[in-house]
């Protein structure tokens, strides 16, 4: 493989570790500390992509993380990752890359075809054509038009990599190590304060790395960079230096986020490291390094392959030894491009003309380049270039002549000035200023404690690159309280200063109207689509920006935004800073899915809960539902059984014998004090005063706007102390609620609150056979029917373990609840086991659960109600304390709203069908097939097939519903409505006798 | 991530905390003398200020105590926070702190 590519100069590469990497399926070489892109350059490859909407062909034009083009995916299978910039993917031995949106094949892409359609193709397209017939929108034009443009595709596969997460804390955070960035960090550390410094590239140095000329303090700049480094490694235990690590967001309070890229540059990474580590940092004083943007020049065709920045091309020279080309013209309205020029020519690239947009260029650097042969002439404009798939020509006007020359060429150099990086400072939501003299928005006021030092701050020296660092890292370690630094100063030599710049379309002779001048490169906007924005009427930035979708893309606009900005301000005759500038959004550059979810995958998406019982459950075969966070037993099936199967034996076995249910998942709060009644008074609809030690009662909570909230069956342990339970998704919600209440509105009660959730497992027994059950182990309790009423709790022991006991039900038969402390869970649970099997009795789970109440017209919070129904829709008016003057939800019970006579009320229903069982959430209709727009009465809220009654029944809320007892009422569905009846809502035991025995 | 200056534990991350609506909204002391009207603006009506907003919070993952906080919705900077049970402060003169 010949390296004539290769200048004389290696840069940063290493040239004696070969490596073999493969672009669309061909093999080329490359070496270590090449990127894909300088690789590809090196092996003569410019076409890396096709454009957005066009397809037109594209080549690399930046040799940073601000690339639009050259978008690859890198990698296979369920590692395939799409839409990395070719300039940031470092190289690796059998790296695999592949370029995108192209069909069959990059050289040959049938999607051109969008480039001669372009005129339909316009800014705002689709907000003026495709929409007629409607239909064909959705079925027909939308997934052609996704089909036809579009960025990569990503893997189907679940991510195999896992990503990690750090909270990290520090005096100062440096973001950016150019030379104003690692000056900062070395003033920084040097007062001893914790200094973090992170850049988004391989090696710290930023621009220096690109320098072969200047010299700091008599050290070449690449020496200056090597010894700042170690100076910083020294101080190991402040010093945390993050390379390859992108600061994404600037939050609040100086709370930034960075994504460190730990094993993407690696052939085969460590399966023990994380792909990207998150670092979540909360500095105390931020300095901002981030460098600036060189701009692009706007004119027709400047998009070919080999049409490149500048200063990239430069980079590509002398930091990674590759000539991008053999003859080259520059385009320029800046100094900076001169010494590209003098560099490349200096690496073997004949540079036939540089063409400066500026009338005069006197300054060091163009008579540089004027001094070493180099043909310059001023006043002349770049209008145009030739060549396919690869630029062969450029062509340039003397401006205010029609008169244009194309000179062959295999690489034109644009410049069109330097826009300062202001993306995080914006985001930490300083205000910009618009700088006059120079036409750059730089950081105006800040607003946290940050400070941005160098290119990002306007400054256009390297000189003041570093001298404004050293001040602001001095300047944030102070104010983070480390008073001691001394000021430092370099010195420098064998730099030459650059200044110009030019915003805007550049003027040329050619119909605007037919030409494509493009301003942003990744999503194909030109100058005549801005143009056009303006004409259709958007006068704000912020339409034009989505109208035509400049500074939209990946690359939010770094490239862009200010051309944009410039053609829009004409157009509109208003000055730039009045047009204002966009939001700038994080994340500063694309970051992977992974960084963000992290942790929060597959089993540790949400903590799980489980109770004492659940390894005895998982034994017996138990099948499990997710009830909030805990683990319940949802069905026990035996050999042959299904879902259906099983759930009928195990309602028929509770009530001819017994089962047994762990019941653990409830929400349990100890309710303590003196004031504890006059607390549940208020908190709950019941009078709890009357209530007498060792007696429970059903409580019900409603919020302050009448509705219920939550229910359970709460104990009165003693004068001053409530067992109260709530349902188990509702434990955290009611136990805030009740400290809302305690702390900010009755702080004055004496009571206290405390979650025993986890502290009690609860053994459920019930059925005929219950007290025979549990008789044998329990001690100091007489539980016969007329000692132990239903609806009374006990303290005593049980196999020797201290219980509350209480008598109460939710399946309508006699029923018994043992509380003990959750160590002791698992141990009771297996002796009452071991009793009930004399019985032949079962365990069930919450599905079984849900049909015995059921058929007891028992409502379950979140299913009968949806925070919109009161005590009275559910017939539960009893539970209210009449006599109570207060108490939460009391005064709304009364408003005209919920007091309404068709408001939905508790009922049952028979279909009519006894085989058809109701769909749970299906609608009720007055008839069978009423017309589109009918309001339904209500909805069905549980439905289930009974084994006691040998048929489906249900529970539904519906309008007037106790009104309507023994109506045929009509529930729709898609095969043909089910008739109806409506019935009271208990449907097994009326009287409740099976609970007094 | 916000920043809070829980009044008990001092400044912890965002995280910690559960937001818990506008401050100083008090129930009325005798409910059933209020007229529907004032009822459902005591329930429903709060203020949107583009600006200073007195609001509360709650402290889940350490003291588990709500507390008053003066936050500006524009900025997002928090001003002030105050113990539950305290009257709401002159907002004047938080700014004019905040300033200086």
């Amino acid at each position: 493989m010949s390296l004539t590519l290769r200048a004389t100069r290696s840069g940063r590469v290493d040239r004696t570790k070969p490596l073999s990497f493969t672009f669309d399926g061909k093999t080329y070489r490359g070496f270590k500390g090449d990127t894909l892109a300088s690789a590809l350059l090196a092996n003569g490859v410019h076409l890396m992509g096709r454009s957005f909407k066009y397809h037109r062909p594209r080549g690399v034009i930046t040799a940073g993380s601000d690339e639009p083009n050259a978008l690859v995916s890198v990698g296979t299978g369920a590692r395939h990752t799409p839409n990395l910039r070719a300039p940031q993917v470092e190289l690796y031995d059998g790296l695999v890359a592949q370029s995108q949106n192209r069909w069959p094949s990059l050289s040959f892409d049938v999607g051109a075809i969008n480039n001669l359609l372009s005129p339909l193709f316009v800014a705002g397209f689709y907000y003026k054509t495709f929409m007629w017939p409607n239909v064909a929108w959705k079925k027909l034009y939308e997934p052609i038009i996704r089909n036809a443009a579009g960025l990569g595709t990503a893997s189907n596969e679940p991510d195999p990599d896992h990503y990690s997460t750090r909270f990290a804390h520090c005096d100062v955070l440096v973001i950016g190590s150019g030379p104003a960035g690692l000056s900062a960090a070395l003033s920084a550390a040097r007062t001893g304060a914790r200094v973090i410094l992170c850049d988004e590239q391989s090696e710290f140095g930023g621009s220096l790395l690109s320098e072969l000329h200047a010299t700091v303090d008599g050290k070449l700049a690449a020496q200056w960079v090597e010894e700042a480094v170690a100076e910083l490694k020294g101080h190991s235990g402040t010093v945390t230096l993050l390379p390859r690590t992108q600061a994404f967001g600037y939050f609040a309070q100086n709370f930034v986020g960075l994504v460190e890229r730990v094993t993407d540059h690696l052939a085969k990474p460590d399966p023990k490291l994380p792909r990207d580590r998150l670092w979540q940092v909360r500095a105390k004083e931020v300095v901002i390094a981030a460098g600036a943007h060189e701009r692009p020049l706007v004119f027709p065709d400047n998009d070919r392959p080999g049409i490149m920045l500048a200063d990239a091309a430069r980079t590509y020279a002398n930091r990674y030894g590759v000539r991008p080309g053999g003859r080259a013209v520059v385009a320029t309205a800046h100094d900076s491009a001169y010494q590209a020029a003098l560099d490349l020519k200096a690496a073997g690239v004949s540079i036939e003309l540089i063409a400066d947009l500026r009338h005069e260029a006197n300054g060091p650097l163009p008579t540089a380049a004027r001094a070493a042969g180099i043909r310059v002439e001023t006043g002349m404009a770049i209008t145009g270039s030739t060549g396919r798939l690869r630029v062969n020509a450029a062509l340039v006007s003397k401006l205010g002549t029609d008169g244009e020359d194309a000179i062959p060429c295999d690489l034109i150099l644009m410049c069109g000035g330097w826009t300062p990086s202001v993306h995080l400072f914006s985001q930490s939501r300083g205000k910009l200023k618009f700088d006059e003299a120079r036409q750059v928005f730089i950081p105006g006021e800040s607003v946290q404690a940050e400070r941005s030092a160098g290119a990002c701050k306007g400054s256009e020296t390297l000189a003041q690159a570093f001298e404004d660092g050293f001040a602001a890292g001095m300047d944030a370690a102070a104010k983070a309280g480390f008073t001691k630094g001394t000021a430092t100063k370099v010195k420098l030599a064998g730099v030459l200063d650059a200044h110009g710049g030019f915003l805007g379309a550049v003027p040329h002779p050619h119909d605007a109207g037919r030409v494509k001048a493009f301003v942003d490169y990744q999503n194909d906007v030109t100058a005549k689509d801005i143009k056009l924005a303006t004409r259709e009427g958007m006068r704000s930035i912020e339409h034009v920006k989505r109208y035509t979708t400049t500074g939209m893309a990946t690359d939010q606009g770094k490239l862009s935004n200010m051309n944009a900005l410039a053609i829009a301000s004409e157009a509109l005759g208003k000055p730039i800073p009045a047009v204002g500038l966009t939001t700038f959004r994080q994340p500063y550059t694309p970051i992977s899915f992974g960084a963000m979810a992290n942790h929060s995958r597959g089993d540790l998406f949400d903590p799980v809960r489980k109770t004492a019982t659940h390894a005895w459950a998982e034994a017996q075969g138990a099948v499990f539902e997710d009830v909030g966070l805990w683990k319940r037993a949802w069905y026990f099936p035996k050999a042959g059984e299904d879902m259906h199967a099983a759930v009928l034996r195990e309602c028929k076995t509770v009530r001819d014998s017994a089962g047994v249910f762990d019941a653990s998942t409830l929400g349990k709060i100890e309710v303590v004090g003196p004031d504890a009644a006059e607390f549940m008074n208020i908190l709950y609809t019941n009078p709890w005063s009357k209530l007498e030690v060792g007696r429970c009662r059903y409580g019900l909570m409603l919020n302050e706007a009448g509705f219920v909230i939550d229910d359970g069956v709460v104990g009165r342990i003693a004068e001053d102390r409530f067992h109260v339970t709530t349902t188990t998704g509702g434990a955290p919600r009611v136990l805030n609620h009740m400290e809302d209440y305690l702390q900010t509105e009755f702080p004055n009660l004496k009571v206290a609150l405390t979650s025993t959730t986890e502290q009690y497992s609860v053994v459920a027994v019930q059925g005929p056979n219950a007290r025979k059950i549990i008789a044998p182990l329990i001690e100091g309790i007489d539980i016969s029917n007329e000692a132990m009423p239903h609806m009374s709790v006990r303290l005593g022991k049980i196999c020797g373990v201290p219980t509350r006991l209480f008598r109460m039900s939710f399946t309508g038969e006699l029923g018994f609840e043992v509380n003990v402390p959750a160590d002791y869970g698992q141990a009771i649970w297996e002796a009452i086991w071991a009793e009930a099997q004399k019985y032949d009795a079962c365990a069930y789970g919450t599905e079984t659960m849900h049909v015995l109440r059921a058929e007891k017209g028992y409502i379950i919070v979140g299913q009968e109600t949806d925070g919109t129904v009161t005590p009275n829709d559910l017939g539960l008016d009893w539970a209210i304390g009449k006599a109570k003057p207060d108490f939460v939800g009391k005064r709304s019970l009364t408003r005209p709203d919920l007091v309404k006579a068709d408001r939905k009320q508790l009922v049952g229903l028979l279909t009519v069908d006894p085989q058809k069982v109701l769909e749970e959430g299906a609608q009720i209709t007055l008839v069978g097939n009423p017309p589109a727009g009918t309001s339904a009465l209500g909805h069905v809220t549980s439905s289930y097939q009974s084994a006691v009654l040998g048929r489906s029944f249900a529970l539904a809320i519906v309008s007037a519903g106790r009104a309507r007892m023994g109506e045929t009422l009509y529930v729709p569905m898609p095969d043909g409505p089910i008739a109806v009846t409506v019935t009271d809502p208990v449907f097994y035991d009326k009287e409740g006798a099976k609970l007094h025995v | 991530m916000l920043l809070i200056p829980c009044p008990h534990c001092g400044n912890r991350p965002e995280l910690e905390f559960r937001y818990a609506g506008e401050a100083h909204i008090a129930r009325p002391a005798d409910p059933s003398t209020t007229s529907d009207q004032e009822w459902a603006e005591y329930l429903y009506f709060r203020s949107n200020p583009k600006g200073l907003h007195i609001e509360r919070w709650r402290h889940v993952s350490g003291c588990a105590r709500f507390f008053n906080c003066v936050r500006d919705t524009v900025s997002d900077k928090i001003l002030k926070t105050y113990p539950a049970g305290q009257p709401k402060p002159d907002l004047a003169l938080i700014v004019k702190e905040a300033h200086q």
